[in-house]
């Protein structure tokens, strides 16, 4: 009978992912950029971004116990895998203006000389799939030396490991492949992407982001589902319990820091299709702890927190906050208070005042089904007794 | 079944054990009791792999254990219930019991294991949806018992299993301990609690401080002057 229920619950999971899918596929036909609106695009490409990027630490961090600052370095790879190799040939001089570049290897126009406009989806998707890869090999290398560490030192070294990353991306010495400290432009990116069906084109920038992260999260959700998942929360509450019941340590600590990496790396991508641009400058420590608090508000743990502790950040900071920057907040003129910088002490308290009011996060362990499964069980029980 | 001979061991500068040697027979309850720091813990964590040993044999049914990793010995039917139940507290009680069976991979007999645990322990399939952390201390040893029971061992090890419990509570867990002896799991208890553990046990042995002292069936052991006076407190 449990099975039959879990079977039940997954279908729903489905279902329910699929109208998400194709409510953000309507209102990317309906909304256009310009719009007044336009800003709820921007806040759901960046919101599945970092939802992506969110999740992908609350692997490492919330459910394997590993408290690793290396978010951002992981990101960075995985934008400049994707950048370098989605420049279309004739566009990649003007990009490297000042070196000669290295790379001269689109994927996705390789792929549509041969099979048409196909070929460009699976180019890029190919490009994702190696910018994670990309950042999941040097995460498996960092991993040997590091992952003996604990706690402290684990996030020391990782957030060290994350800013020598960022200061080779910038060294001229490579810019022939990274193009330096100028940025990587004019690759594949969200505002291009395009489905023509009978001459109507329907545009896909923001369904693309957030299909890649909806992908990618749904594969996080299988993985701390799996017996996998659960060593990796065995480790987080005892290691040495865990030990003894012949879960390898190394190893699976190992997977667990791969695994989240290489979603890091394809959040860093999604990230750089969104924004049209990668510099290497973006991906500073800032953007990790952007991502942590993130988790820790969303609730460590929970990969529904997660989601919903990325898309309140994005949207209060990127959109509903915006006003107290501009002179103009909620009707309310004070532009001798409300100018640049305010926003961001306001949001300060905000995240103080949630961090106290919910210690475990908004969500705490429990996933959004959970909630709805509480209301039903109680009042069956008070019937029982 | 497993037999130790002239084991060295060393932890962080301290000899903890200075040349122990004894045997567990099959089918049988043996006991491992002392005082605090005698080695006890070290002992059982030498044979569990967790712990290196300088010098020695350890061996099962012929085979050298030293040496071996942890999941090697586990997978030989050695299993050990660690000291302080150390029950996964965020895993609600099935998942502790499947983590439990990790290195098995026979999905149909780990169900009929998990039938054949929530038999001997009806208060945890009862509870089986609840996290370990919510258990009271008697249901978390009982968990813990449970689990290392999931990995079907031939060889259970217990480390102080009545530590901080309820009197009542320890009568029950020993009364568990007989039960799983008699379906034919070998025991090896270590214990404070003398008293109980000589009483279910068909051998003993003394450790003090590194090195065996006493040995004899429980009973000789029970009615022994000197560790009447040392651990008995009588």
């Amino acid at each position: 009978m449990m099975q039959t229920r879990s079977k039940k619950n997954a279908w729903l999971a489905f279902l329910a992912v699929l109208a998400f899918l194709a409510l953000i596929f309507v209102l990317d036909q309906i909304i256009k950029p310009t719009d007044r609106l336009g800003m709820l695009l921007i806040v759901l490409q960046k919101g599945a971004v970092y939802a992506l990027a969110a999740v992908s630490m609350n692997l490492l961090n919330g459910y394997t116990g590993l408290f690793s600052l290396g978010h951002a370095g992981f990101m960075l790879l995985g934008a400049y895998t994707y950048a370098i190799f989605t420049i279309p040939d004739k566009s990649r001089d003007a990009v490297y203006q000042y070196y000669d570049a290295a790379v001269r290897f689109s994927i996705p126009e390789q792929l549509s000389r041969h099979m048409g406009g196909f070929g460009t989806a699976l180019g890029i998707l190919i490009a994702l799939i190696l910018a994670g890869a990309v950042a999941a090999l040097l995460a498996w290398l960092i991993g040997l030396p590091v992952l003996r560490l604990k706690s402290d030192y684990l996030a020391i070294a990782t957030l060290g490991f994350a800013e020598i990353i960022r200061a080779l991306f910038q060294w001229s010495k490579l810019g022939p492949i990274t193009n330096g400290s100028n940025l990587l432009k004019n690759f594949a990116r969200a505002s291009k992407f395009k489905l023509e069906i009978a001459g109507a084109k329907l545009s896909l920038s923001t369904f693309v982001p957030v299909l890649i992260a909806t992908v990618s999260i749904t594969l996080i959700v299988l993985i701390v589902n799996s017996t996998y998942g659960r060593a990796f929360k065995a480790i987080r509450d005892d290691e040495i319990a865990a030990e003894a019941m012949g879960i390898n340590l190394a190893k699976h600590k190992m997977i667990a820091f791969v695994t989240s990496s290489f979603f890091a790396g394809v959040s860093g991508a999604t990230l750089a299709m969104v924004l049209s641009i990668a510099q290497a400058n973006n991906f500073k420590s800032a953007m990790t702890y952007e991502i942590l608090l993130m988790v820790v508000l969303g609730g460590i743990g929970s990969i529904t927190g997660s989601v919903i502790g990325s898309f309140l950040f994005v949207a209060a900071s990127e959109w509903w906050l915006r006003g107290l920057d501009s002179g103009k907040f909620l009707g309310i003129e004070a532009p001798n208070i409300f100018r640049n910088g305010f926003r961001l002490v306001v949001f300060s308290v905000i995240i103080m005042i949630v961090v106290l009011f919910f210690r475990q996060g908004i969500m705490g362990e429990k996933e959004l089904p959970d909630l709805f499964r509480k209301k039903k069980k109680t009042p069956a029980k008070e019937a029982e007794s | 079944m497993l037999k130790i001979e002239n084991l060295h061991v060393s932890y962080g500068g301290i000899r903890a054990l200075r040349g122990i040697s004894m045997e567990v027979p099959e089918g049988k309850i043996v006991t491992l009791i002392g005082a605090n720091g005698a080695g006890k813990s070290t002992t059982l964590r030498t044979i569990s792999g967790l712990v290196k040993a300088d010098s020695g044999s350890i061996t099962y049914d012929g085979q050298e254990l030293l040496g071996q990793p942890i999941y090697k010995i586990l997978e030989k039917g050695i299993a050990m219930v660690p000291e302080g139940r150390r029950v996964f507290t965020n895993l609600t009680v099935l998942e502790n019991l499947k983590i439990g069976a990790y290195l098995r991979n026979d999905k149909a007999q780990i169900e009929k294991d998990l039938d054949w645990v929530y038999d001997l322990f009806p208060r945890l399939k009862e509870r089986s949806w609840q996290a370990g952390g919510t258990l009271s201390g008697g249901e978390q040893q009982m968990l813990a018992v449970a689990r290392a029971l999931m990995c079907k061992p031939k060889l259970i090890m217990m480390d102080e299993p009545s530590l901080g419990l309820a009197p009542l509570v320890v009568k029950d867990i020993f009364e568990i301990i007989r039960q799983i002896n008699a379906q034919g799991v070998t025991v090896l208890l270590i214990e404070q609690n003398a008293n109980m553990a000589l009483k279910i046990a068909d051998f003993a042995y003394v450790l003090e401080t590194g090195s065996i002292g006493l040995s004899g069936t429980g009973r000789e052991l029970l009615v022994n002057e000197d560790v009447k006076k040392a651990y008995l407190g009588s």
